[in-house]
């Protein structure tokens, strides 16, 4: 038969939503404890405290909430702390952190990557090719394959 | 070490067989080639050719001598011996996707298969009818599986998934074994209970592993890192980030060592001692001494002109293997205290390593090449 005269509706069903066995990421928690604090950060930056400041705002990151108003903040309060590094402390500052640290920079660095504006990319870069020679090829890797971004 | 090339195709797996003289291999087709070890290299002596997919598994139960093979054709066949001649004998695995990974127990009396149907097919030999019979492990798996692996207790099977989780369970069929004791990772082990499920590994669970004595479990995933669960200790779990590309495989080759490899191309020695105490040892591929006999000023200019470098040929990876590592097997030792384990790899190479030589070149002082001047 050329026609289908029976209803095709079921054709817009998706089966897998009904499977029970779907794999389901872990629930969320509630987003008003996530993110760094934004006026500590602020205040920091304004006094000078280079270093202090990058430590708060990798501290608490976003990661258990899918809410991206959250996440935004998050990353615009840690791009602001990347932006007033000097070049020459970049270094000093990756040293600064831990493995995990190290991972949680590359997800932001590479968050900040996602979205370029006029001189952000290069000090992206350049905090990049540090965290890099740190972390390995792993670090990435981790950024690619983390379920739960930043 | 001792490297031998099987061609240009990826090998997909491979498994040896009793006393290591014979090798079965599948070149990422769904053939799997039987090669005999002579004094200049390896000798083609059989070809199984009986699945229609890709073949993803083969293991070669060393005492009973069959070779069990799994394909993408939702297939998996028993090879027997017969008059020099393999004869496959079909087993009904009862899957609706492909199987990607296949083990023999311990005993040799039954064997486990995991697959992309988001199951584990644990078969056995019913004698009254004479064919294979499977049973399924279904329980909270959400993926495909993607590695087994047997406890020393023919009883316990730890499997890696796609859904990112590590689970224990127990494959006890009761046809054909004894109820086992207690074990440091449970008492009560009917069949499909999960002992241990560790969400989260961070990535794929591309390869697992328990330790000799099986109260260790290490796995790796695909985030680029290594977990240990250890039973005595409440089932802890100690995770360490690896600084390289995702690894493949992991082996336990003592109580404490582990040795994993993957998408480097290199295997690593990693050691836990306890819980939070799993540390990187070493990189087990000694780089090539580069033989830089003196270049003549002729080879110089000839090399600027054609390769615009004076540069020697870079095209080849440091590493012995020149691809991802797939899988390592032992070759050589007990479990406890493995001598020898073998790595194949996409470069179609398999190379055997030998702790012995490893440990000899680590601690010979590397020579310093010569240099000569240009000659002219």
């Amino acid at each position: 038969m050329a026609k289908n005269t029976l209803s095709s509706r079921f054709r817009k069903v998706d089966i897998d939503e009904f499977d029970e066995n779907k794999f389901v990421d872990e629930q969320e928690e509630a987003a008003e404890l996530q993110g760094p604090d934004g006026a500590e950060v602020e205040s920091l930056l304004r006094q000078g405290d280079m270093m202090t400041a990058f430590h708060v705002a990798l501290r608490n990151p976003p990661v258990n909430t899918k809410n991206a108003v959250v996440k935004e903040r998050a990353q615009a309060i840690v791009l602001r702390v990347l932006t007033s590094f000097r070049s020459s402390e970049i270094e000093t500052a990756v040293r600064s952190l831990d493995r995990n640290g190290v991972d949680l920079l590359m997800k932001y660095i590479y968050r900040g990557f996602e979205k370029p504006t006029e001189n952000s990319s290069v000090i992206l870069l350049q905090w990049h090719e540090k965290a890099f020679a740190v972390g390995g090829l792993g670090s990435i890797v981790r950024v690619l394959t983390a379920r739960k971004t930043v | 070490m001792s490297l031998y090339n099987f061609g240009l195709e990826p090998l997909s797996c491979h498994a040896w067989n009793k006393d290591r003289t014979q090798i079965a291999i599948s070149p990422n087709s769904n053939v799997v080639h039987i090669y005999q070890k002579s004094e200049k290299g390896w000798n083609k002596i059989h070809e199984l050719t009986e699945h229609s997919g890709r073949i993803t598994g083969i293991d070669w139960a060393p005492v009973s001598n069959r070779i069990v093979t799994c394909a993408s054709d939702r297939n998996a066949y028993v090879w027997t011996l017969k008059e020099d001649a393999w004869k496959p004998t079909l087993v009904l695995v009862r899957i609706n996707r492909a199987a990607t990974c296949v083990k023999w127990s311990p005993q040799e009396n039954k064997f486990a298969l995991g697959s992309g149907a988001k199951l584990i097919s644990v078969c056995y030999f019913e004698k009254e009818n004479d064919w294979w019979l499977s049973k399924h492990i279904k329980k909270t798996i959400c993926s495909t599986v993607l590695s087994l692996d047997w406890h020393p207790n023919n009883v316990l099977l730890a499997a890696g998934s796609a859904d990112l989780h590590c689970r224990v369970f127990s494959a006890y069929i009761k046809d054909i074994e004894e109820r086992p004791g207690p074990t440091p990772w449970g008492a009560k082990m009917p069949f499909g209970e999960m002992l241990l499920e560790h969400k989260d590994c961070g990535g794929w669970v591309h390869g697992i592993s328990f330790s000799p004595s099986g109260d260790r479990l290490a796995w790796v995933s695909h985030n680029s890192s290594i977990g240990v669960a250890d039973a005595p200790a409440g089932k802890e779990v100690t995770q360490l980030t690896v600084e390289h590309l995702p690894l493949l495989s992991v082996l336990f080759v003592s109580e404490t060592e582990i040795v994993a490899a993957g998408h480097d191309c290199c295997p690593y020695q990693y050691s836990y001692k306890g819980p939070g105490n799993l540390q990187f040892v070493k990189k087990l591929d000694v780089p090539k001494q580069s033989s830089r006999s003196g270049t003549s000023a002729m080879q110089h200019f000839r090399n600027l002109d054609k390769k615009a470098t004076t540069e020697e040929d870079q095209n080849e990876l440091d590493t012995l293997h020149q691809n991802s590592i797939t899988q390592l097997c032992i070759v050589e030792g007990p479990k406890s205290k493995v001598n020898k384990f073998s790595s194949v790899g996409l470069d179609g190479a398999m190379v055997v390593w030998d702790f012995k030589v490893l440990m000899g070149v680590i601690n010979t002082k590397p020579g310093v090449p010569s240099r000569r001047k240009y000659v002219i």
